[in-house]
């Protein structure tokens, strides 16, 4: 039995949608092209993880109206740990699929710097979006939810820092979910220009129980030469989502990303998070942790791709996985001919806490190229039982030994995301899932 | 006073028989030295005594004050009053020394009487500062990365920051210079005193004078074959073990090694 495509939404629908956001006309005949598509096109194919009976096309609503919020103060308390209300400059918060609150600085305004919702963007920056929106990134057809996402788009937000810019502070966004019906057709689209520098944080939210709805995410995130991007998030969507979140990275010449993701989910989710390192001398550098937990199905494809020369990629991935749950680490180094010194690392751990759970790590290295190093590492194990016993040694009890061991193992995006309330998040949030 | 009583112990390793009627007594205020050639059973016996999973303890006792220690978990025999200082302690990615140090005292609280942050960090700081510890070794990942005398002197932190009723170190001296191993003899003369046993295992005499033990125990072939005052280990430095095997009739003291 394979879930019945048949979309929600008719062209005449999505049309109307389109309208009423008051988009430019190029994005109305991208959204109408994208969905006469989204028939044809072949289903995104998630190594090693069958998802023909996961529906990821009905949701109860495509959009839904919400208050916004007059100040950093309405927000919710759960909200309010992870934004530092009185000190956090530059912040988004998106409310369902509304754009609920923003806060930009004068510096960041008179540093040309642009941050604020995606439909804004389209309506006052729609040239700069146009160029970038879906075009070196992600591309709208490359199988059916990427059509899917771009017919659909009911969020999102707009990053462009100009040439030569520094942004001191992080920028940050969360994506807030309080109504069940809503759906998150989320676009995040971050252009960092010539030698400019930026710090960018988000958080998916869940302040409520999902009715069976769709997450379809895609983050478009470009370096151009020379710039520096540090990208860090935490997802903890609740389990009534179907998620596909695509996060993707290019970087120009002598640009760099830093990835930093939290992928805590609570439902069954396809994440995909590539960087093409297409410039020379450029550098990703791609650290995930996860937990995996009751009977969560998941399959994550973590890839660089070395297309510059002397360009680096590094890979790591930390995951737990217990209960019954599932999770595939698909780990993908890929060194393209002509790419001479290049470098390609990666390195997956999983650790199971239960016999009923299944992970499975599967790195991959594909290289076209004589002059490169690359190489990787993958295990799939239980807690040490040496440090186990080291930790007990010293009068701690085996509960919180392993509690100890396992926080230590997912330490290395922790330590990476920049701002404080987001850190103390994930680390509540990986409490609460290994409990 | 506390005493740890280990009574004609028979501990195996994946079946093979170890150490082979072990008994020795240590009370509080008391320092103890083992030593012996390698591969005699002498970190087997530390081993049995805390707790390590690999090790069958197939007859014997260990009593702490009367009290069955075979019968606790490792965590249970930590919080009884135990403590070993491992010859290869374990690296733990990602948890900080100081973490883990606070974790280790909260463990002997109550909850909701764990220590406050500002009091462990003196504690902390002062300890570190005794030890010659640089400050950044707090916020370091436990033992990763640390050369091998900076782990020996990380134990004798835990050891100082615990303050366990009876101590069992395992070659404490290897690999510390000789600015270090006075450093680690301080603390550990720091801590003698009326509450607290140790159990040294170490092959050299150089740790012993810096820390004069009050009993000598030498462990051949898993046993412990002959004990004395602080002059044995002194003759041992000098003359070596063979006078011992000549005297016991002992002619392989490496029987117990399987030989390829
Ligand atoms: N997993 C194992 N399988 C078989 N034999 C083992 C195993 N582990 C330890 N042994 C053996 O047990 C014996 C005692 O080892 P132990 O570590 O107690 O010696 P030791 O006296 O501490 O030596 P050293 O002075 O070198 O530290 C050795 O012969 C060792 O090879
Ligand atoms: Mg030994």
């Amino acid at each position: 039995m394979t879930v019945e495509t048949k979309l929600a939404l008719t062209a005449e629908d999505v049309r109307s949608f389109s309208e009423a956001q008051g988009e430019p006309t190029w994005f109305a005949e991208l959204r109408e092209r994208a969905l006469a598509e989204v028939e044809n096109l072949d289903m995104v194919k998630p190594d090693k993880t069958n998802i023909e009976k996961w529906d990821f096309f009905n949701f109860p609503a495509h959009t839904v109206e919400s208050d916004t919020y007059a100040s950093l103060a309405e927000l919710p308390e759960a909200v309010k740990q992870i934004v530092d209300v009185e000190g956090q400059q530059n912040v988004y918060i998106q409310r369902n699929n509304t754009p609920a609150f923003l806060q930009v600085t004068e510096e960041l305004a008179a540093q040309g710097v642009i941050m604020t919702d995606i439909f804004t963007a389209l309506k006052e920056h729609g040239e700069l979006v146009q160029k970038f929106f879906m075009t070196e990134a992600v591309t709208v057809d490359e199988h059916k939810l990427t059509a899917l996402h771009a017919a659909l788009m009911n969020g999102g937000v707009f990053i462009y820092v100009p040439k030569d810019v520094e942004v001191a502070a992080p920028l940050q966004s969360v994506f807030y979910v309080d109504n069940a019906d809503a759906s998150l057709f989320n676009h995040v689209l971050i252009v960092a220009d010539t030698n400019s520098k930026v710090t960018y944080v988000e958080n998916y939210f869940s302040g409520v129980a999902s009715n069976n709805t769709q997450a379809n995410i895609v983050t478009e995130v470009i370096a151009r030469d020379g710039a520096k991007i540090t990208f860090g998030a935490v997802d903890t969507l609740d389990a009534g989502f179907t998620t596909y979140v695509n996060r993707r990275g290019e970087t120009l010449r002598d640009a760099e990303i830093d990835w930093a993701l939290g992928l805590m989910n609570n439902g069954d989710t396809i994440a995909e998070s590539i960087t093409h390192l297409r410039g020379d001398g450029s550098v990703a550098d791609t650290k995930t942790v996860v937990v995996g937990s009751g009977k969560q199905n998941q399959n994550f494809t973590t890839e660089v791709r070395n297309w510059g020369k002397a360009s680096l990629g590094n890979i790591l991935t930390h995951a737990v996985v217990k209960d019954s749950a599932r999770a595939i680490f698909n780990g993908i180094g890929k060194i393209e001919h002509g790419a001479t010194k290049a470098d390609a690392q990666q390195e997956s751990r999983v650790l199971m806490l239960s016999k009923d759970a299944r992970g499975d790590a599967n790195p991959i290295l594909l290289i076209e190229e004589d002059d490169v190093t690359a190489g990787h590492a993958a295990s799939v194990g239980r807690v040490d039982e040496m440090q186990l016993y080291y930790l007990m040694s010293r009068g701690i009890s085996r509960t919180d030994a392993e509690r100890l061991i396992i926080h230590g193992f997912l330490e290395p995006v922790v330590s990476q995301l920049p701002i404080e309330g987001v850190k103390k998040q994930l680390i509540e949030v990986i409490e609460g899932k290994v409990k | 006073m506390s005493t740890l009583e280990i009574k004609d112990l028979h501990v195996s390793i994946e079946d093979k028989e170890i150490l082979k009627g072990v008994n020795l007594t240590l009370n509080t205020n008391e320092v103890h030295a083992i030593m012996g050639p390698n591969g005699t059973g002498k970190s087997t016996l530390a081993s049995a005594i805390m707790g390590h999973p690999k090790y069958e303890v197939t007859s014997g006792e260990i009593l702490l004050d009367g009290e069955n220690v075979l019968e606790m978990e490792v965590d249970e025999r930590a919080q009884a009053g135990l403590f070993l200082a491992m010859q290869y302690p374990s690296e733990i990615a990602g948890v900080t020394n100081a973490d883990f140090l606070r974790s280790a005292i909260n463990a002997r609280r109550e909850e909701g009487d764990e220590i406050s942050i500002m009091k462990f960090i003196k504690q902390l700081d002062k300890t570190m500062d005794f030890l010659e510890m640089p400050e950044e070794m707090g916020q370091r990942y436990l033992n990763e990365g640390f050369s091998g005398g900076e782990k020996k002197r990380n134990e004798i932190l835990q050891l100082m920051m615990i303050k366990p009723k009876f101590a069992v170190l395992d070659e404490i001296d290897s690999g510390l210079d000789i600015d270090a191993l006075k450093i680690v003899s301080k603390g550990i003369n720091e801590m003698r005193g009326e509450g607290f046993g140790c159990l040294m295992i170490t092959h050299y005499q150089r740790l012993l004078n810096y820390i004069t033990p009050d009993h000598v125990h030498v462990m051949m072939q898993g046993k412990v074959v002959k004990s004395g005052g602080s002059e044995l280990a002194q003759r041992l430095e000098a003359e070596g073990y063979d006078w011992i095997k000549e005297e016991l009739g002992i002619k392989d003291t490496n029987a117990v090694v399987e030989e390829a």
